[in-house]
């Protein structure tokens, strides 16, 4: 098993934990923090792709800048404690069956798909690199990443409207 | 000019849309300008086209408007033809049917503005499906024509709603036509079938090479339809009763239109029915037993239209005994001739009854000296339905018998007595209302008058043509060659005259079948005329009489054969199969969409949560399908 | 790596996501999981844009790199979505002093 692999199962194993805590955990402020270690392993996972400037876009803005978000409006608000009396219990195991349901048919479904094969490159390539990525950003898609300039200007405007005191 | 042909049912449409659309408010005299003036234009053009036909040399002429039907193989355009056959059949029919419009302007006057312009709207529809039907060149178009004179009858026949009887005379003439109608089109789809092509040309042209017994049932299915719109045994009983509507309506019925309708489509078929000869056979027994038998109906009627409706039977019943022993020109000769003297009685009747405002010619008596122009007009029509030469039934009726008499004798003798009766009824009626003396009270004898000239002139016009009309059709025997009609119609019935060797009687004996057939007329009249004109018949038949009074109960027969049973069956229908069947799916449908719809109520919990477990499900069952059906 | 560990792996966390905002009724939690779908995502569709790389770098030196400019976007409508959502929260929580969803069930109405 060479360093990539180990790696890689490590990688997957502490995502797919936080994600179980984030979902158990009763507090939303654990939550928060299960949800930043997720963020972190995928980030890994990025790192290992050669997709380093997804890796580092990736800690910066969810797990630092929208995660931090979260904490700021749980401590805020002061909603850290579970406001949730449990009532229904039978929604809950719906939920999990449904879920695992849904897991069951996505595996059986793509079991079988011709992709056996294929491999995703690691180590390799550089168009994860942020010169390739610039480039492309740049020329191909700039007319999409000014309009994305719009949509934060609107979601601001939005957020400060409905966000405000009557 | 053929060219314009499609101005002949132009100008009547037009008449119907202005009238009908407008019928609040045009005037009367717009009214009847509009209904003549269009009829009359229309008149103006076929006779122009006729000229046109008279050229030697012409060929029948196809005017393609538009494509009705196109559907894979099956081609039927929006065609009309003109031929020798139609253009006759145009002339008959919007020459006497604008007579009658004229004559309807001063009869129909005391109608209100607003009915007035109806009466004149369903007439020149009336008269724009009848060329319709007479122009089209396949038997789509035919049958659209077909249809819609069996529509307008019903609307006509009713015209006076308000009366419960002249609605079921209506009704009854509409579901009579109705079931000779499923024979036409039974008939239509087996043609489509057989030959691929409903058009007249493609249809004849591939007759010969046709099995026989596919001919014969196309033949007979045709003839069921032509036995409902030309009033034969045994759907001939909506005529009679077709008189509740005004009488012009009943002229135009009987004379122009209509009635007229089946003998034009045998006609036009006789290809078809000369290479099916069974048919043919047919078309004659029904033929000859409709005459005989209608005749000896109208010997014991005192209503004066309904002794004229079943003088129309009657003659009809000669129409197709001339069609069925291939005859086609005397037919068609006969269909010209009826149409002048049976419009000039219809339109006489009218004028007797427009001033008497009574029907039962026991009532009457002595009009000779009160209506001289209706008296004498009247009496030229008798003659020329009783046969006396030279008026024109005369001739027309000779030539069918004759050609009855070749093909077989049977025929001509049943013919001989029917005309025989034909004199005696006809005369009987004339005698009884227009000899001896008045029998209608006092009161009314004040008010008789002569009708108006809108009344009297078509009345003359007619009455000439009857006696005129016969000189088309002088036989071989008088002058060699001097059938005109026979000479005009020829293109049109050269083929089937070829296929049948038909049999010429020989000069001798035909001058003598003429003498004997004249002889029996003049029999006829003269026995009625001393029998009727001093002492007429008042009182009630009795014995006999009174079941040819009774129309042989036929009516009566029919309903308790037909009309009964089908009521029963409409009622256990009704109880049993509508109500517990039909409403219980009904119902059942709406009970279990109702208590479905509450029970799914309960889903809508308006919790998001639910919703999107709803959704998960949803996607789960759209992949598990997916994973089933790649296996 | 093969890809089918990827996709295995990427699914597992949606199917996680999906679970959490099937039986949580924090909204905040709810939206958390939502953002978990979202780099499920995110990581499958990167590990796709290196899936045929070697195949195509020879003629085309940046296969595969739109699949990450994809992910580039979905991170940038996420923040903006984040404010929004979190901006309605906090809206809510105001009127309703509670962040249960199952206390906004004004979609029955």
């Amino acid at each position: 098993m060479s360093i990539t692999q180990i790696l890689f199962w490590i990688l997957s194993i502490m995502a797919i934990l936080g994600a179980l805590m984030v979902v158990v955990s009763k507090s939303p402020v654990y939550s928060v923090l299960w949800l930043i270690m997720v963020f972190f392993a995928i980030s890994g996972h990025y790192i290992l792709l050669n997709a380093q400037f997804l890796a580092i876009v990736n800690l910066i803005v969810y797990a630092g800048a929208i995660m931090v978000l979260f904490l700021f409006v749980i401590m805020l608000m002061n909603l850290n404690a579970d406001t949730e009396p449990q009532k229904n219990k039978w929604l809950k195991i719906a939920g999990v069956i449904a879920g695992g349901a849904l897991l069951l048919v996505f595996v059986g479904a793509l079991k079988n798909a011709d992709l056996k094969s294929q491999i995703a490159e690691v180590n390799h390539g550089d168009i994860g690199l942020i010169h390739n990525l610039g480039l492309a950003l740049f020329n191909d898609y700039v007319i999409p990443f000014e309009i994305s300039s719009v949509l934060f200007l609107s979601a601001m405007v939005g957020a400060v409207v409905i966000g405000k005191k009557e | 000019m053929s060219k314009f042909v499609y101005l002949v049912p132009l100008f009547p449409l037009l008449g119907f849309l202005i009238n009908g659309l407008l019928r609040k408010n045009l005037t009367k005299s717009l009214i009847s300008i509009v209904g003549c003036g269009s009829v009359l234009a229309s008149l103006i053009v076929s006779v122009l086209i006729f000229s046109e036909t008279r050229q030697s040399g012409f060929q029948a002429v196809n005017v393609n408007l538009f494509n009705f039907i196109d559907a894979d193989r099956l081609h039927i355009p929006f065609a009309f033809q003109v031929d020798q056959l139609s253009i006759l059949f145009l002339l008959i029919i919007t020459g006497v049917g604008f007579l009658i419009h004229l004559y309807s302007t001063s009869y129909m006057h005391d109608e209100k503005d607003e009915h007035f312009a109806r009466y004149f709207s369903y007439l020149n529809l009336f008269v724009f499906s009848m060329i319709l039907l007479v122009l089209g060149s396949n038997f789509v178009i035919m049958f659209i024509g077909w249809e819609g004179v069996g529509l307008c009858s019903y609307l006509l026949i009713g015209f006076w709603f308000k009366t419960k009887e002249f609605d079921d005379a209506a009704t009854k003439a509409f579901v009579m036509n109705r079931i000779g109608d499923v024979g036409f089109l039974i008939a239509l789809f087996w043609m489509i079938s057989l030959f691929g092509s409903v058009n007249f040309s493609d249809v004849f042209g591939k007759a010969q090479a046709a099995p026989a017994s596919a001919l014969t049932g196309i033949t007979l299915l045709l003839l069921v339809g032509a036995t409902g719109k030309s009033a034969q045994i045994p759907l001939y009983t909506w005529l009679p009763d077709a008189m509740a509507g005004p009488t012009p309506v009943s002229a135009l019925i009987h004379a122009a239109t209509m009635v007229t309708a089946g003998i034009y489509m045998i006609a036009r078929s006789n290809i078809l029915y000369t290479l099916a000869p069974v048919s043919q056979s047919v078309v004659a027994i029904i033929g000859v037993t409709t005459a005989f038998f209608a005749a000896t109906i109208a010997i014991k009627q005192n209503d004066i239209k309904k002794v004229l409706a079943y003088s129309t039977v009657s003659q009809l019943g000669y129409m197709f005994l001339g069609l069925g022993v291939g005859a086609y020109t005397g037919a068609v000769f006969h269909v010209m001739t009826h149409a002048f003297f049976k419009a000039l009685l219809f339109l006489g009747a009218g004028s007797v009854i427009h001033a008497l405002h009574e029907q039962d010619i026991r009532k009457m008596g002595g009009l000779k000296r009160l209506l001289p122009t209706t008296h004498l007009t009247f009496l030229l029509g008798c003659l020329a339905i009783a046969g006396i030469p030279p008026f024109a039934g005369f001739f027309s009726k000779d030539e069918i018998l004759s050609a009855a008499y070749a093909r077989n004798p049977i025929y001509f003798v049943v013919g001989l007595i029917t005309a025989l009766m034909t004199a005696f009824y006809m005369f009987r009626l004339y005698a009884t209302a227009f000899q001896g003396n008045f029998r209608g009270t006092e009161d009314q004898r004040k008010h008789i008058q002569e009708s108006p000239s809108q009344i009297t002139i078509p009345l003359v016009i007619l009455a000439i043509l009857s006696c005129i009309g016969g000189f088309l059709g002088i036989p071989d025997v008088f002058v060699r060659d001097s059938h005109l009609l026979r000479n005009f119609l020829h293109p049109v019935f050269e083929h089937s005259e070829t296929l049948s060797q038909t049999v010429e009687v020989g000069g001798s004996r035909e001058l003598t079948l003429i003498g004997v057939s004249v002889l029996v007329a003049l029999v006829g009249v003269v026995y009625s005329w001393s029998r009727f004109s001093k002492n007429p018949e008042l009182g009630e038949p009795k014995g006999f009489g009174k079941v040819l009074a009774n129309k042989w109960y036929v009516d009566e027969l029919y309903d308790m054969i037909i009309v009964k049973p089908v009521n029963v069956l409409g009622k256990f229908f009704d109880s049993i199969f509508d109500r517990a069947i039909i409403d219980g799916i009904v119902n059942g449908v709406g009970r279990i969409v109702q208590y479905g719809s509450r029970q799914l109520r309960l889903l809508q919990s308006g919790q998001v949560g639910a919703y999107v477990l709803m959704m998960v499900l949803g996607i789960i069952i759209l992949f598990a399908i997916q994973i089933i059906l790649r296996k | 790596m093969p890809i089918n560990y990827y996709i295995f792996l990427a699914v597992a966390l949606f199917c996680i996501g999906v679970a959490g905002v099937l039986t949580r009724r924090n909204a905040i939690i709810i939206f958390m999981c939502i953002e978990l779908m979202l780099n499920a995502v995110n990581l499958l569709l990167v590990a796709f844009s290196k899936m045929h790389y070697k195949a195509l770098a020879a003629n085309q030196p940046d296969a595969g790199i739109n699949g990450q400019i994809f992910v580039f976007f979905i991170m940038v409508v996420a923040a903006a979505e984040v404010s929004v959502g979190l901006a309605i929260i906090v809206m809510m929580y105001r009127n309703t002093h509670s962040i249960d969803v199952n206390f906004l069930n004004r979609l029955k109405h």
